[in-house]
């Protein structure tokens, strides 16, 4: 006798018991804490905070651990606790000219005012594994001395004025002036409205910002490859700490509430003239919290590809076509509609195994029928 | 809010269904989960979308914690029509002991308190994936739709500015291309499933994945029929006793699921059924997807 | 004699009915990209039953003429007036979006030199050809897959191909099926750009002797956009000659052709064998 599916409750408390055990794996070795995530896995709590929207090392450091390890559960942990934030306001625009530089480099000019700094970076390292690494685990305080780079008084040795690589185009008339929406005054937010096609730059940069690494990567990489070829020079990229201003209602003023780390690629791009205009570079923006340098470089060339109807281009790589790229950039929006389908859905393929049955047996019918049409009433 | 509100909700204490009305909703959430001005701005978007039956009204949908295509859109509906005095029944593919219809009740337990049932004529407020209970609703019910893709010309034309303009204009001719090919290729209309109907003779709506066995219970239905679709930030609704028109040709009209079987558990005969492999050597078993009204019949059989 | 008398002269010697409103007329229409013209100055009539020929090179303005008559293109300056049914004079840039769209599918049809920009490639022949059908309203399967057949025959595709997709069809077939698409609610004006472009002369041939039948048989009237005279011969009443975005020469098609008084016009005719 059939006994219909009893229990899902008690399977999913259990399910839920069965993942804390995996997450903390074998008791023996000790646990991770979330400063060590925080300090050690430190690019991987970039790329969270910048996906899940909100600058919170520690929060991300948790989330991370909570998820295995796993970043897009971890972003989706950290998007759904964001929701749930009190809002006080907008923090005035960050001026990231006025960054505390760390790295700063562009390809496009040999030296620039300010110089180039090349900073933390995996670029020039060979990829070959560093066995040391897994045999000084262990015994840390060994670490220290002459393997770190001896910084003599690292920023204070910095120019003070690092003008961004853009700005001097900008200077000469050589490069598109950004511009702004169009309603500069009411910047959307695509946290509290939804979408409406065509978007702004505004809402379009928000969403390519919290866009998935991988997806903008592969994008990007498109274009590089001629599907909405743009002809980019990394003009610079710059990695550093921004002062957050925020102007208090009963004030009036900006204070100064804190400081970001924030990474920031700006793309000069193919250059456009027409009949009015002399001709110009056009440029993408890219820009996010901590260092995910490739998430911007990524972005940026996304971003330069989306201003194709702006600019009067033909528009016919999916790197160009704004509903494409916004509607499927979301990890979150993403992984949820995919592994949704491991949802029972047997409502709907039995009505659709009904209904091949039936033009199954149709078509039998049909067939003895052409043969011999006494043979369709015997099988009946 | 503290840390202890990231606590998976399996790892607080376990909270039965049911009598949940003693123990008070976890007061490290608003009532319900969602904040008072995230809910009146569903609010408003409902009292649109039922002004307007079966226009799509955008709203600005909130990251739930739960994943997006798992119900998110009928989460925030709930979210934010539920009063403390409802009684709320989930079900998902009909019944109410599905993982995810059990994972959803729990949610509104723990944030909200209120009393549930798997009674469909006690419920106030019935939240579903894919089904309608077979038992008619009242006046006084809500029905609560999960909706994974709200717009029923996605497939036809990709692109929302297209099917806004469509539906601003009445543009539906698409639709019948779908049908008309069906019935070329298959010789009868070949959607079983999220079977698009025309809304008080102006919309074309798309009913959610519920099996075209259900559409003509959406006709007229005295209870309010609201459907959310987190993921695509869209909430729609059909008001009481509204006409729902499900798309046909003359000469081929508009048919439901029938079965040969009746229910082998309660001996339904008008009842959607599921099928159950019994066996690997083609054993199978029909049983009705409703479990409450399965039960009840059994029950009462008894 | 100008160019009005010349072309109500052409109208009765036709024996249509005359009409005291032209079915399209455009005024002084011009059109630029970025500050370069593409046309201007374009003013003609077009009346019931009459084929219009624009002829020229590519780059004449030929093309966004047509586009910005047929609503594709909004136009810089100028009038386009289409007589609606209801006997009124209407600006078609100055009807609402439904409007348009409504006109589009209903009393126009436009016939694009590629083929697959004017049929539904996922759908089979029959559901392109049914898709006007259903749009003004028919609802009865049996009948419109009956019209459909119907006109399949009548461009003269196989009927038995009625369930197969436009992409199993040649180029001269998925033409054929275009055609079908956009006559199949008897529309009172038809735009056409390049018809014949891109197909092999044997089959230009018979598709031309195709429209010429139906366009006379349904009395519609078309502007037709090619750069092949043989073409405007066959199926135009009258012929209007495009250079450098101006209108230079219009008249009837015969006399244009047979004693061009523009240079350009003259080079033209002078640059193919007669028909």
């Amino acid at each position: 006798m059939y006994v219909a599916v009893k229990g899902g409750e008690a399977a999913i408390n259990e399910a839920h018991k069965l993942l804390a055990e995996e997450r903390r794996g074998d008791l023996a070795v000790p646990e991770l804490s979330t400063a060590q995530i925080e300090e050690q896995l430190s690019l991987s709590v970039d790329r969270v905070m910048t996906e899940g929207s909100l600058y919170d090392r520690k929060l991300a450091a948790l989330a991370i651990k909570q998820a295995r390890g796993d970043l897009i559960e971890a972003i989706f942990l950290i998007r759904a606790y964001r929701t749930t934030l009190p809002r006080f306001g907008y923090s005035a625009a960050v001026d990231t000219a006025k960054m505390g530089i760390r790295r700063r480099i562009s390809a496009t000019f040999k030296d620039i005012p300010g110089g180039q700094v090349l900073g933390p970076t995996f670029d020039y390292t060979h990829r070959l594994l560093d066995f040391k690494l897994a045999a000084e685990e262990g015994d840390e305080g060994e670490t220290s001395g002459s393997d770190f780079a001896e910084l003599p008084d690292g920023v204070a040795q910095l120019d003070d004025s690092m003008p961004r690589v853009v700005d001097l185009l900008k200077h000469e008339g050589l490069i598109e002036e950004e511009r702004p929406g169009e309603k500069p005054e009411s910047i959307g937010d695509l946290t509290r409205e939804p979408m409406n096609f065509p978007v702004d730059r505004d809402v379009r940069l928000q969403n390519l910002a919290r866009g998935d690494e991988g997806f903008l990567l592969a994008l990007g990489y498109s274009t590089q490859r001629g599907y909405g070829r743009s002809h980019p020079f990394a003009g610079e990229i710059r990695l550093g700490e921004v002062a957050v201003e925020f102007v208090p209602e009963d004030l009036g003023f900006p204070i100064e509430i804190g400081e970001v780390t924030l990474s920031e690629c700006q793309m000069v791009n193919q250059f456009k003239g027409s009949t009015e205009a002399p001709p110009q570079f056009t440029r993408g923006y890219g820009l996010s919290f901590g260092h995910c340098e490739r998430k911007v470089m990524a972005m940026a060339l996304v971003d330069r590809a989306l201003k194709g109807r702006e600019l009067g281009e033909v528009v016919d790589s999916p790197a160009q076509d704004e509903e494409f790229v916004m509607e499927h950039s979301d990890n979150i929006q993403a992984s949820g509609f995919v592994e949704h389908l491991k949802l029972p859905h047997y409502v709907d393929f039995q009505s659709e195994l009904e209904l091949v049955r039936k033009m199954r047996r149709e078509r039998r019918e049909a067939d003895l029928g052409e043969k011999d049409p006494q043979a369709v009433e015997a099988a009946e | 809010m503290t840390q202890s509100a990231q606590k998976n909700p399996a790892q607080s204490e376990a909270v039965e269904h049911g009598h949940a009305d003693k123990i008070g909703p976890d007061p490290n959430y608003n009532f319900a989960y969602l904040d008072e001005q995230t809910k009146r701005m569903i609010r408003r978007a409902i009292l649109k979308a039922v002004a307007i039956p079966g226009y799509q009204v955008p709203f600005a949908s909130r990251e739930m914690p739960m994943p997006y295509g798992w119900g998110t859109g009928g989460v925030q509906v709930t979210a934010s029509i539920l009063g403390p005095d409802d009684v709320l029944k989930v079900i998902d593919q009909g019944a109410d002991d599905t993982t995810n219809a059990v994972s959803i009740r729990q949610f509104f337990v723990r944030t909200a308190a209120v009393e549930t049932t798997e009674h469909t004529e006690e419920a106030s407020i019935i939240q579903t994936r894919h089904r309608i209970p077979e038992k008619p609703l009242s006046e006084d019910q809500i029905l609560v739709y999960q909706v994974p893709i709200p717009e029923p010309l996605r497939f036809l034309e990709p692109r929302e500015s297209e099917t806004r303009k469509m539906h601003a204009l009445g543009e539906y001719g698409l639709m019948h291309v779908k049908l008309y090919e069906d019935i070329a290729t298959h010789g009868h209309i070949a959607t079983t499933y999220a079977y698009p109907v025309k809304v008080n003779s102006h919309y074309i709506m798309d009913p959610s994945p519920t099996p075209k066995f259900d559409n003509p219970k959406m006709h007229r239905m005295p209870a309010l029929q609201l459907f959310g679709a987190g993921r695509e930030k869209r909430i729609y609704a059909i008001p009481p006793h509204t006409a729902v028109y499900s798309l046909d040709f003359e000469d081929h009209p508009f048919e439901i699921q029938q079965w040969e079987q009746s229910c082998e558990l309660c001996g339904a005969e008008n009842t959607f059924l599921d099928e159950v492999v019994t066996d690997d050597r083609g054993g199978r078993m029909f049983v009705c997807s409703d479990s409450d009204h399965c039960n009840r019949k059994r029950e009462a059989a008894e | 004699m100008t160019q009005t008398d010349r072309t109500r002269a052409h109208m009765s010697q036709a024996g249509t009915p005359a009409s005291e409103l032209p079915l399209l007329r455009v005024t002084e229409l011009a059109k630029s990209y970025g500050g370069l013209p593409a046309c201007r100055d374009v003013s003609f009539d077009l009346w019931p039953g009459e084929i219009l020929a624009v002829v020229g090179e590519s780059g004449s303005g030929k093309t966004t003429l047509l586009k910005c008559i047929s609503a594709l293109l909004s136009c810089d300056t100028g009038q386009i007036e289409y007589l609606m049914r209801d006997g009124v004079m209407r600006d078609i840039h100055a009807l609402s979006e439904a409007e348009r769209r409504f006109l589009m599918r209903t009393d126009w049809g436009f016939v694009h030199q590629n083929p697959r920009e004017g049929l539904r490639m996922r759908v089979s022949a029959g559901a392109n050809i049914a898709e006007r059908m259903i749009a003004v309203g028919a609802r009865n399967y049996g009948k419109i897959r009956g019209a459909a057949e119907n006109w399949m025959d009548r461009v003269e595709l196989d009927s038995a191909r009625l369930d197969h997709q436009p992409n199993t069809f040649s180029g001269g077939m998925q033409q054929r099926l275009q055609i079908a698409r956009n006559l199949v609610t008897h529309p009172r004006l038809v735009f056409m750009d390049e018809p014949t472009g891109g197909l092999d002369v044997s089959v230009q041939a018979r598709l031309l002797d195709l429209l010429r039948s139906l366009v006379t048989k349904l009395q519609l009237s078309a502007v037709l956009v090619t750069h092949d005279l043989a073409v405007a011969r066959l199926l135009s009443h009258r012929i209007m000659v495009m250079q450098g975005g101006e209108v230079v020469e219009t008249g009837l098609t015969d006399q244009v052709l047979d004693d061009p008084q523009h240079p350009y016009s003259q080079m033209l005719v002078s640059s193919i064998l007669p028909v």
